[in-house]
């Protein structure tokens, strides 16, 4: 019962007031209890998520076996897989060449490259939608080559953050570091292969987590550039919500959780928790 | 460290610079175009969409129907914000001030929904707030028992509970996107209440304000970039919310994105949608440039 005992405190321990502690419980209980419930949903013998009927693991087998949700899976994460290369490649380019060069329209290219972050999801959603059908780009390519216009367009909303997170982490590199490489017979490209990517190492990480789990999580996007054989997951999810949700979605979005939870793991287990905290903001 | 001329590197420039200008050119910009020359455009037969530089898609758009929509939208938008920064500053004035020990796992618990996937977290909520859930169960439990309790103490009970319709109406949009923004504002306050000299908090205190008085005069006018931060980073996505809406609104919950969906898929007017589109950046737009006068005049004063 520590936690409901009141201790006498210093004027700065506000987290040990009463309601302090309330008020993030109730938080915590707001954000957790829906997942729990559908995890839990995932165990109950019934086909509608309703009423407990008891436990059962049958629907993991039943989600093992749905041939829909494994292409979906394969689908998202062979997406985020290569709009994760792609985005780390191109979003670190773009970071250099902000961080070091000085050339003619250089803000107005800065700001560009980071609209993708601002521009709202439906806007960017739409105009890939008529993009693709204008260019007639070609359809029914077989896989993974059907999944080229999804990839393209989550390569160009993920990038921009990989070039946010590696600049900030540019700023801290000391150039003369580099001098001293090249002073020592290094050439340009050794010099940024042996000494500037190290630094930058740590933010390369945390870049291709930030893309891998932003292009997973896309819904409307891909919403708009998925022609039929190409759903991802969250597609398919939609799909089934709108039309009624069978207990084996609950199961595969439970393992969807767990692999969430141990990305997130990895990631902090490198960084640090406030490291990561602040990647977004 | 002053940064180099682009002419006296040409090799190194052209190595880093050509793909991500390329891209950005080709799949953003070009698209981008696109919507914007059809945003002047008319239907002519079925697919077909001549430009005309016609202004009458934005004509239609600002008429009373739509524009009410975007405003509806803006003001969800806004209570959603509003909502976040009520219940997320104290959390985040929590993390700040947390023990050593508890600090990276409340950190983390804030953080976890924010990478959890977004159609299985509305997904959930809808479990929960159905009309048979759990939201529902423990709010007729409350009322069971406040009704017990006044025929324990001689009163008429209360009359039996009839669930709530919780979700598909414009309750279950508010609190859906309130879910699924509240990390988004949480996370930029946390980092601007991190920052701050907590000296300053304690002068204050030692000088005679209340915890209260504090608070106001001196954590949040020192917070607040990051309230701003926090404030841009929620409501620009609930503006533009298409999820939420769609599969927890009514008939009549649907926000400015459901309305541009429908042009693009059934109603098949990409004009209009187009047009649609582009006034919903232009919000974007006014509402980025806001921030940047306000930062402006904060540096003057």
């Amino acid at each position: 019962m520590a936690l409901f005992t009141r201790t006498v405190r210093a004027p700065l321990e506000y987290s040990k007031s009463l309601w302090m502690r309330g008020w993030v419980t109730m938080v915590m209980l707001f954000l957790y209890i829906p997942l729990f419930v559908l995890m839990a949903f995932s165990f109950n013998d019934s086909k509608r998520n309703v009423v407990w009927r008891g436990f059962t693991t049958k629907y993991y087998g039943v989600a093992w076996e749905n041939d829909q949700l494994w292409n979906a899976m394969m689908n998202s994460l062979t997406i985020a897989f290569f709009a994760t290369i792609f985005s780390l490649v191109i979003g670190s380019m773009a970071a250099v060449m902000l961080w070091r060069f000085r050339f003619p329209l250089k803000s107005a290219v800065d700001g560009t490259m980071s609209l993708p972050i601002i521009v709202p999801e439906i806007c960017l959603g739409v105009a890939f939608l008529v993009f693709f059908s204008t260019v007639g780009w070609p359809t029914g390519l077989g896989w993974p080559f059907n999944l080229g216009a999804i990839i393209i367009a989550h390569v160009t909303f993920c990038f921009p953050f990989v070039t946010m997170v590696v600049r900030a982490r540019l700023a801290t590199f000391n150039r003369e570091q580099e001098e001293a490489a090249k002073d020592l017979g290094a050439g340009e490209w050794q010099a940024f292969r042996d000494v500037l990517i190290p630094h930058i190492k740590p933010a390369l990480v945390s870049g291709a987590l930030l893309a891998f789990t932003l292009s997973l999580d896309d819904f409307v996007i891909t919403f708009f550039t998925s022609t039929p054989g190409t759903d991802t997951f969250p597609v398919l999810v939609y799909s089934l919500v709108k039309r009624g949700v069978t207990p084996d979605v609950n199961a595969a979005s439970t393992i969807l959780i767990l692999f969430t939870v141990l990305l997130t793991a990895i990631a902090l287990k490198l960084q640090g928790a406030k490291a990561l905290a602040s990647t977004h903001s | 460290m002053a940064e180099q001329d682009w002419k006296q590197q040409k090799r190194p420039f052209a190595a880093v610079a050509t793909v991500p200008l390329f891209w950005t050119l080709i799949f953003f910009l070009i698209p981008m175009g696109f919507v914007w020359f059809y945003s002047f455009g008319r239907n002519v037969g079925l697919t077909e969409i001549d430009i005309v530089g016609t202004l009458d898609n934005y004509k239609r758009a600002t008429e009373w129907l739509y524009l009410g929509i975007f405003l509806k939208s803006l003001a969800v938008a806004a209570l959603v914000t509003l909502i976040c920064l009520i219940v997320g500053f104290p959390v985040a004035m929590a993390i700040t001030f947390a023990s050593e020990k508890w600090r990276p796992w409340l950190l983390l618990g804030i953080m976890l929904p924010f990478w959890t996937n977004l159609l299985i977290r509305t997904y959930a909520l809808m479990i929960v707030m159905g009309q048979q859930g759990y939201a529902n169960s423990g709010l007729g439990a409350l009322w069971n028992g406040a009704s017990w309790l006044k025929t324990l103490v001689g009163l008429q009970p209360l009359s039996t509970w009839e669930p709530l319709p919780l979700l598909y109406n414009n309750f279950a949009v508010v609190v859906g996107l309130v879910y699924v923004h509240l990390p988004f504002m949480v996370l930029p306050l946390y980092s601007a209440l991190d920052r701050l000299d907590k000296s300053l908090i304690e002068a204050s205190l030692d000088l005679g304000a209340g915890h209260l008085k504090t608070l106001f005069k001196v954590v949040v006018p020192l917070a607040a970039p990051g309230i701003i931060a926090g404030v841009m980073i929620t409501l620009i996505p609930a503006l533009g919310a298409y999820l939420t809406p769609d599969l927890m609104g009514g008939t009549d919950s649907q926000m400015i994105a459901n309305v541009i969906e429908r042009q693009f898929k059934r109603a098949n007017d990409w004009p209009f949608g187009a047009a649609l589109s582009f006034l919903l950046i232009y919000v974007m737009f006014a509402l980025i440039a806001m921030q940047g006068l306000r930062k402006k005049t904060g540096e003057v004063r």
